[in-house]
């Protein structure tokens, strides 16, 4: 029985084509994929990513945690700012790709994909009972996933949206127009609801919010965000291509325990120079040595979808894999991201992807396929 | 969902119209539906043999990869060429402008292992 978001009953009734994901039924698409895609680039459309987690780590070791456990540098990250990053093995694999949010000096959100929640609790629990001796105090963690809902608004007219329907609260007077890009403040009302945080982020590649919320005052939110004629809802299946379309990594399709951040092309997210933290010594070689594969982006010239699981080859001979790839429809081309050895990883670099048997062509490409125009 | 009468369908969510010795086949308003914004079909050359029950082609939409299983037997005559550049046709012409490939039939009585329009709404019922 798949587990369902606070806002169920809503997309029911908007009519949703529900799909389990991660173990939640969730909404794959309401108009459609490709209408919804639009929406966001042009407009703006409102996801329901509650099946998201929620960690919160309080206290006085609560930085030097982070900072052990993740790659990007938690020191220099300044309260009321976010930043991405990553759980990763002593091999530097993935264990997840996260957001670190610091809600104050010793306070932290951090944000995990769904499903990981387990898997990244014990991973992060662990490290800290290994660490507990060399912590300057207290971590105290604390799982809200499941009281915790989050509606990412993306486009370029949803900031206009929330602002029509938030008010501040607390000590912090600003609008989410204030905010800079990975910007949070801590609560606000939407819709006359108690939020936890709103920051400017999001997964789409346009500019938006993501606002976390108790899960009592989401439905509220939810529809005084849809009643603004600029707004539609927006499914998984839309996140997926504007993510794609943005060059942005899915864990589980694009990382995963057998791929690093270096690897991945994220190596913004690695902070060598701030001391040890968990793999750090395979990323500091690979720095240093050069990588196997990396991740790049193709653009499918020949007839076909690429997909993930597909060959890529050159002369008949396999030399990477897609990881995702699909029709985007912002750049109305098929495109793929694969893992392919560093030499043939130049853009204009022609390739062929093996479709189901059959040779498709395919040239690789900058990264990312689309960015906002600013 | 409108599923006309006059065309015959499979358990696949094929539809087949009979035009004299010829059957034009497609995928029926609810596969099309099932499937999403349909971004791609792949179909066979004209000149190829066809069998009933058999892969012919595939269909992607956004999310996902669907195989097209011909309806009856036969050589394929011809293609719905408009398809390569408009796949989203599909979605908007399932039963007309959608048609996928026209295939001069072998074996005609294979058409009476096809559901009506009513069969079909009832078969999707179940």
């Amino acid at each position: 029985m798949a587990k369902k978001t606070v806002l169920n009953e809503a997309h029911r009734e908007l009519g949703a084509r529900m799909v389990d994901f991660a173990g939640f039924d969730m909404p794959v698409q309401y108009a459609g994929v490709t209408e919804e895609h639009h929406a966001v680039r042009s407009s703006a459309g409102l996801f329901d990513v509650s099946h998201m987690g929620e960690f919160f780590v309080e206290g006085p070791g609560a930085e030097a945690l982070l900072q052990h456990a993740t790659p990007n540098d938690v020191a220099k990250l300044k309260p009321g700012r976010a930043h991405y990053s990553s759980l990763l093995t002593e091999q530097a694999t993935f264990v997840d790709d996260l957001l670190v949010y610091r809600l104050g000096p010793e306070s932290f959100m951090v944000v995990v994909n769904a499903s990981n929640v387990e898997k990244d609790w014990n991973w992060l629990a662990a490290a800290r009972d290994r660490l507990a001796g060399d912590l300057p105090g207290e971590a105290r963690m604390e799982d809200r996933s499941e009281a915790t809902a989050l509606l990412a608004i993306q486009g370029p007219r949803a900031v206009e949206a929330l602002e029509a329907c938030f008010e501040p609260e607390g000590e912090d007077g600003r609008k989410p127009s204030e905010l800079k890009y990975y910007g949070l403040r801590v609560g606000g009302r939407v819709a006359g609801q108690p939020t936890t945080v709103i920051s400017r982020t999001g997964y789409t590649g346009e500019d938006g919010f993501e606002i976390y919320m108790p899960v009592e005052g989401a439905v509220a939110a939810w529809q005084a965000l849809l009643a603004h004629e600029a707004v539609s809802p927006a499914g998984l299946g839309a996140r997926d291509t504007l993510r794609l379309e943005c060059g942005m990594a899915l864990y589980g399709n694009d990382i995963d325990d057998t791929t690093t951040p270096i690897e991945a092309g994220l190596k913004w997210t690695v902070k060598l120079g701030k001391g040890d933290f968990t793999g750090r010594d395979v990323l500091a070689r690979q720095v240093e040595e050069g990588v196997s594969q990396t991740l790049t982006g193709l653009e499918i010239t020949g007839r076909g979808i690429a997909r993930h699981g597909h060959p890529v080859v050159r002369g008949g001979e396999t030399v990477g894999r897609v990881t995702s790839g699909t029709r985007c429809p912002t750049v109305d081309k098929a495109v793929a991201l694969a893992y392919l050895p560093p030499a043939l990883a130049e853009p204009g670099t022609e390739l062929a992807v093996d479709v189901r048997g059959r040779e498709v062509s395919a040239v690789v490409v900058e990264l990312p396929f689309y960015s906002r125009p600013k | 969902m409108d599923h006309p009468e006059g065309l015959k369908y499979s358990k696949e969510h094929e539809w087949v119209r009979v035009e004299g010795d010829v059957a034009v086949i497609g995928i029926t308003a609810h596969a099309q539906d099932a499937l999403g914004d349909v971004v791609f079909v792949e179909l066979p050359e004209v000149g190829a043999s066809v069998s009933a029950n058999e892969q012919f082609g595939t269909v992607e939409s956004v999310k996902a990869v669907s195989e097209l299983y011909a309806p009856v037997s036969g050589e394929v005559v011809e293609i719905n060429e408009a398809l390569a550049d408009a796949p989203e046709i599909v979605n908007g012409e399932p039963h007309d402008g959608g048609w996928m490939i026209k295939v001069k039939l072998s074996d005609a009585s294979e058409l009476d292992q096809l559901m009506s329009a009513g069969d079909y709404a009832d078969f999707l019922q179940d």
